[in-house]
């Protein structure tokens, strides 16, 4: 076993601009589950409006990227829009069916064969990084890091990717730390208790649906951006529980938990591939457990397992609030 | 009590008071074939302790829910404060300054006490998701906020819970918490349903007097309650529905000998007047 290879591999993994997107994903959907108690089981379809917002202006109609970041933007509150206008009165569950239906369907619209010169269909839209391409300020040259190495473009778009972190992530501190989050708070306890006292929780949920949505979008635009193509199936149901994941691993409603969660996340996913790799190419486990064909679904097993565990032993997360936690909202 | 606050009207179902804080006509509510409410006529005095009285099943929370914006009725018009509201829903109606409780307390389990109290004040500047970032905005009131609440806490003996997640603290406590988190609405109307319900006998006489201060304040207050004990006690009015109607109005001693009141409560309590051994 080559543990500095492993841990190399894995503290690289956590750092990559991937683990940033998915940071940034589960911020938006911290937002909503956490602050607000919205259950949007289709932050996918955020991500994925945000990726091809962007992909599709440039690539198809020659747009300048700050229109298309723009267009990107726009379409995520757009999608809020059109889910929340007829769910946020409802309870929460119908929330929960209207986005994930939203995600497949919007993934699934992008993989269609009808339309694929307009989307990219399943191979994913290309032909919009140029403008990052030439940003890029590393060029082409590879970079050490431990015992791997990095291209000039990829550091780039991850030294981007975390820097938004950051500014998302402070700016979700902000927000719920005043009076707008509060009520946000409220909502997620009882909604007519805080609609008694002359709030309009609609409006509310919905600014929440928004800001969530678009940060998700964000996430979505930088998983496009480190493989300069959007890809359909990067946008399906498991990004999503990925970022639940990753928000309950940190700790819902705390700041630094989906940021953590995700760095966390990534590391112990590659960590438990590594060795299950090299355990398989060691033969130091039985065949029928673990072999070079099938560690690659172990490790899911093993990473559902863990999350089966943490949910039980310790709901609150890392870096939740265990009083908060103790009892039940409803 | 100031000779002011006490109530000249006729002692008669839907007669019409001097300086009526809210009024209701032809309010109507079915559920299916059944029908809930349907209230004719119903005037509340300003300034006045109202209580709202009938045996189980007389729709008083639901004329409740629909005066206060939280249930549509099916037909009706709601005046208060002389504006028409019918329509308005809940929440703006808060804002206008009519405040409800609810008999099973809504208190948010996971805010602090002070949080749960703090959240009721309106006009925040705060609120909004592009303000609620930039602190220097909201300070200075969030301050005077908290400065109401901590206020209002002390007063209600609640204050050495303040920093207490709200769902550690007793049943009474919630009910205390909820009484004086409608206050930070700074309503001039509070609706409270059954606000002693469930409490012990000592909690009773402190909630009794937080009701009487209300209007000792210039509020107006409007409350459900089974306990004639109570209504003697502190109402200046009684109205008493039965079946979705109004079957009888007056002072609390002229409800007592009421004959149609009785006759309400009789399926209840097998002959004897409710009314007089409560």
């Amino acid at each position: 076993m080559n543990w500095g290879l492993i841990f190399s591999n894995a503290t690289y993994v956590a750092l990559s601009s991937s683990a940033a997107a998915y940071a940034l994903i589960a911020i938006g959907i911290n937002v909503h589950i956490g602050y607000t108690g919205l259950l949007n089981f289709g932050q996918a379809g955020f991500a994925a409006a945000g990726a091809y917002g962007m992909a599709i202006p440039i690539a198809t109609f020659g747009w300048h990227w700050s229109a298309a970041i723009a267009s990107s933007i726009f379409f995520a509150v757009l999608l809020a829009l059109i889910l929340g206008a007829p769910t946020l009165r409802l309870k929460s569950d119908y929330l929960a069916i209207a986005t994930i239906a939203a995600a497949e369907i919007i993934r699934i619209s992008m993989m269609s064969v009808r339309f694929t010169w307009f989307t990219g269909g399943t191979d994913g839209k290309k032909g919009f990084s140029k403008f990052l391409v030439d940003a890029n300020p590393f060029g082409d040259t590879r970079y050490k890091f431990f015992s791997q190495s990095v291209n000039g473009y990829s550091l780039f778009i991850t030294i981007i990717s975390w820097v938004l972190v950051a500014i998302f992530g402070s700016l979700v501190y902000f927000m719920m730390r005043g009076p707008w989050g509060r009520t946000l708070r409220g909502i997620r306890e009882d909604e007519i208790a805080v609609k008694s006292l002359g709030k309009s929780t609609t409006t509310f949920k919905m600014q929440s649906l928004i800001l969530g949505g678009v940060i998700g979008a964000v996430g979505g635009i930088i998983l496009a951006a480190e493989k300069q193509s959007a890809q359909p199936m990067e946008y399906g149901t498991t990004l999503t529980f990925f970022a639940f994941t990753i928000v309950i691993l940190g700790g819902l409603a705390t700041a630094r938990g989906p940021i953590i969660g995700a760095i966390l996340f990534w590391f112990i996913l590659q960590f438990v591939d590594n060795v299950l790799e090299q355990v398989a190419r060691n033969k130091l486990a039985p065949t029928w457990l673990v072999s070079g064909n099938n560690f690659g679904q172990v490790k899911f097993i093993l990473a559902g397992f863990a999350l089966a565990l943490l949910v039980i032993f310790r709901p609150q997360g890392i870096f939740g609030n265990k009083r908060e936690m103790s009892f039940d909202s409803r | 009590m100031t000779p002011a606050s006490r109530v000249v009207a006729d002692a008669v179902p839907g007669s019409s008071k001097e300086t009526p804080i809210l009024k209701v006509d032809g309010l109507r509510r079915e559920f299916g074939g059944l029908v809930a409410v349907d209230i004719e006529h119903l005037e509340v005095q300003r300034g006045a302790i109202t209580a709202l009285i009938g045996p189980n099943g007389a729709g008083k929370t639901t004329a409740f829910n629909l005066i206060s914006g939280f249930d549509t009725p099916t037909a009706g018009t709601t005046w208060f404060d002389g504006a028409d509201t019918s329509g308005i829903s809940g929440h703006k109606l808060a804002q206008m300054g009519m405040v409800r409780t609810f008999q099973l307390t809504r208190v948010l389990t996971r805010l602090t006490v002070l949080e749960n109290m703090m959240l009721g004040a309106t006009h925040q500047i705060g609120e909004k998701p592009w303000t609620s970032p930039l602190r220097f905005l909201w300070r200075k009131q969030d301050a005077e906020i908290r400065e109401r609440a901590e206020e209002l806490l002390k007063r209600f003996k609640l204050d050495h819970v303040a920093h207490e997640y709200a769902g550690n603290i007793s049943g009474g406590q919630r009910k205390l918490l909820e009484m004086a988190r409608a206050l930070m609405v700074g309503p001039r109307l509070v609706m409270l349903d059954e606000p002693m319900a469930g409490v012990n006998p000592a909690l009773k006489q402190s909630l009794l007097g937080h009701v009487k201060n209300l209007q000792a304040e210039g509020m107006t207050v409007l409350f459900i309650e089974h306990d004639m004990d109570m209504v003697h006690e502190i109402a200046d009015w009684v109205v008493v529905m039965a079946e979705g109607r109004l079957i009888a109005e007056g002072t609390p001693d002229q409800i007592s000998n009421n004959r149609a009141v009785v006759d309400a409560y009789l399926g209840e309590h097998q002959g004897t007047s409710f009314l007089e051994d409560a």
